[in-house]
């Protein structure tokens, strides 16, 4: 337990009390001296929710400061501003990009009190034991180290954890199903002639790459080793397929934030591009047909994980750790995956969703009732199916995480010559 | 004709052993009222200079960069022919909207200064060209976006009217729309100084010009022009170091299909190469100091300010 929680009172009451206050809400115990803690939090929007601070405030009782950024901005706040975060909401390639740095500090394994109900993924690997382990940084190969300090990663579980595994999903090409007007099943599709002008790509290089090579890859011009660690053969040959198409008018643009994809959407300048569940969500609460695409070659996925600044420490650390037992007890869960988002807990999560939303969300069962965001915007009519199905079928069919590779310098060099080009 | 009026050297002897004379209490207080902005300059303006030209030799991995004094950086850029694309581009932008900035700037001051009588009309129209630059930059150029898009106001007018059939794609996500942006952006960068010195010339040389003779053209050509050069090279310079160094505005109007320098440098601090953001920004400060260098060849703007 937190030596918080054994304030002057508690231990004045004696251990009968203590026992009980451990029963208790947190709050009550140590509310005089968390009232003044803030932790810092940065990482990209999707998790960076004022109503997740707001939450945590009343649950919790202490400050928690949201600051949301794009993932570059993420990465490079994480890697050079160790001081100006407590707690850093990272996806996992970034982690791996970052932990060297030694601004993390790794968590111990034994203060989570769900660890045991996290998903396999970010354990061993394995949604269920006998899944294969997709290509790129598979959010389990960057989520333990050897022992705390440690800059490298462990290759089984150990008692220390890099990052604590929040939320991840499974990505797709979004399409607009009303301006297509037919059935789309690849990637390939995504340099279809046919969309000469209306299709795009995000412009962040480390998932970007991994987007194109899913296109490379079906189109059947490239066969790759493994598509999160590239060679410079393989590199070169996936934006030269990239760069005449772009050469050729294929793009209409690109886009870096998510309010930019959901506008490219929204407003038909394109039809079939890269995009992220919430930006489907946010078309569609605008009354657009817009789907989230499942393709035959499967998902690129990506996770996301709470990391502890390595300047944490005392009072602020345990509120920390407060803070990530609160993330997976199921309130947050609930919250993102009625966007459309996966908790690592889920079975925590289904406590804070109705039997409907369950269904819709997590096991592709069609809706009973209308399903609204947590906004209350409707996203989906009684009757109809979540795209891609249930957990199972979409988490199970990830052919590549985003992933940070050996050669990424070069591969930054190319891509920035691709926009240039 | 500055020669003529700067070298006149008598008072300027005459001076020198005066001062003297005062002796290092003088000096002293001189070098005093001159150190505030010595101290701020070389703070904020030559300090982080040097340091960016020092880390442009520095070397960088995935996630840290480290001192070393190597030419790779430099290299690659200009190894890279990538580099001299987004140059020539940049140059493009530049030019292509000075010259439209400087017809619309002159038209715009030309008509303020002579057409416009009262000077309350004057100064309320001159207010009137500023009212756009009280929202942000980043609003005015973002606004462009919905009236340009595929189904976008101009758009659909256009169709209304009958004169097209189809959208025109060209108008958002292109050159036309990252220039149309920079345009009006830095129009009134050109108006203000150009106005300026159009206000200042003496009327009465206009009249001698009409009284000799010459036609409205030729009055324009060759009284009006040439004393309003400073002002238009001040415009001038605003102007071309905005659209040079911009990036925020190529990214966004050009839907980060096009690359100017400014992106090129942001992409690499994006990705935490700023050896190689330091080298590119680098050789674009030099580039932006030559233009000007070679600008006030031509005009003298200090005699004139």
């Amino acid at each position: 337990m937190s030596k918080m929680r054994y304030s002057r009172r508690t231990i004045l009451k004696g251990g009968a009390a203590a026992a009980a206050a451990t029963a208790l809400p947190a709050p009550m115990i140590w509310a005089q001296e968390i009232k003044d803690i803030t932790l810092r939090q940065f990482g990209t929007g999707v998790s960076n929710l004022n109503d997740v601070a707001q939450k945590v405030k009343e649950d919790l009782g202490f400050t928690l400061e949201m600051t949301a950024l794009d993932s570059d901005s993420v990465t490079q706040r994480a890697a050079t501003q160790p001081d100006s975060f407590d707690i850093a909401d990272i996806e996992y390639w970034i982690c791996k990009k970052v932990w060297p740095t030694g601004n993390l500090q790794a968590m111990d394994v034994s203060k989570i009190a769900n660890y045991d109900k996290i998903v396999g993924i970010f354990k061993d690997g394995k949604l269920t034991p006998d899944s294969e382990i997709a290509q790129g940084t598979a959010p389990h190969t960057v989520g333990f180290i050897p022992e705390p300090g440690a800059t490298t990663f462990a290759d089984e579980q150990t008692n220390w954890m890099t990052l604590i595994p929040t939320i991840y999903n499974a990505d797709t090409l979004g399409i607009r199903p009303d301006l297509i007007g037919r059935p789309i099943n690849t990637w390939a599709e995504l340099l279809n002639p046919e969309f000469k002008g209306k299709a795009s790509i995000l412009d962040i290089s480390s998932i970007g790459i991994m987007d194109m090579a899913m296109v490379c890859e079906a189109m059947g011009e490239i066969t790759y080793g493994d598509k999160g660690n590239m060679t410079r053969e393989e590199i070169d040959a996936t934006f030269a397929i990239f760069t005449e198409a772009k050469r050729a008018g294929q793009f209409r643009a690109f886009w870096k934030t998510f309010d930019e994809s959901v506008n490219l959407m929204a407003s038909g300048e394109v039809v079939i591009q890269s995009m992220w569940s919430p930006a489907i969500t946010a078309v569609k609460s605008r009354g657009i047909p817009c789907v989230y695409q499942p393709l035959k070659e499967g998902y690129r996925s990506w996770g996301g994980g709470i990391g502890l600044s390595s300047s944490l420490s005392g009072m602020e650390l345990d509120a920390a750790y407060e803070y990530i037992n609160w993330y997976l007890s199921g309130w947050v869960g609930g919250y993102l995956m009625r966007q459309g988002y996966y908790s690592a807990v889920p079975e925590t999560s289904k406590d804070y969703m109705s039997e409907n939303e369950w269904g819709y969300w997590f096991e592709g069962k069609e809706a009973t009732d209308v399903i609204t965001s947590p906004t209350g915007d409707t996203l989906a009519q009684a009757g109809e199916v979540r795209d891609g199905g249930s957990f199972e079928e979409r988490m199970g069919s990830v052919a590549c995480w985003n992933a940070v590779m050996d050669e990424n310098q070069y591969m930054v060099r190319k891509w920035n010559e691709f926009i240039a080009a | 004709m500055t020669d003529l009026t700067g070298d006149t050297p008598p008072p300027e002897t005459t001076a020198a052993p005066k001062r003297a004379g005062h002796g290092l209490g003088a000096n002293l207080l001189g070098w005093l009222q001159a150190a505030p902005l010595t101290v701020i300059l070389a703070g904020f303006l030559v300090a982080p200079i040097i340091m960016i030209v020092i880390v442009s030799f520095w070397g960088a991995t995935e996630f840290s960069i480290y001192p070393a004094f190597q030419f790779d950086n430099y290299e690659f850029l200009f190894g890279s022919p990538v580099t001299y694309r987004v140059f020539l581009a940049t140059f493009k932008y530049a030019l292509i909207t000075w010259a439209l900035t400087l017809s619309i700037g002159f038209t715009v001051a030309y008509f303020l200064a002579f057409h416009v009588r009262s000077q309350t009309m004057q100064i309320a129209l001159f207010l009137l060209c500023t009212i756009p630059f009280w929202t942000s930059n980043i609003i005015r150029m973002i606004s462009w976006i919905p009236f340009l898009g595929r189904n976008g106001i101009a758009n659909q007018t256009l169709q209304d009217w009958g004169l097209i059939d189809a959208p025109l794609e060209w108008l958002l996500y292109s050159d036309f729309s990252v220039i149309l942006a920079f345009v009006h952006l830095y129009t009134l960068f050109m108006v203000v100084p150009i106005f300026n010195t159009m206000m200042r010339i003496d009327k009465s040389l206009l009249e001698a010009a009409r009284d000799n003779g010459a036609s409205g053209l030729q009055t324009l050509r060759h009284v009006i022009l040439p004393l309003t050069k400073p002002g238009i090279m001040i415009g001038t310079i605003f102007v071309v170091t905005l659209v040079m160094g911009d990036f925020i505005t190529v990214r966004f109007m050009s839907g980060s299909q096009k690359a100017n320098v400014g992106r090129l440098i942001s992409n690499d601090i994006a990705l935490l190469q700023y050896p190689s953001a330091a080298a590119t920004a680098v050789v674009l400060l030099a580039t932006v100091l030559i233009i000007i260098a070679v600008l006030l060849r031509f005009v003298n703007i200090r005699k004139e300010l």
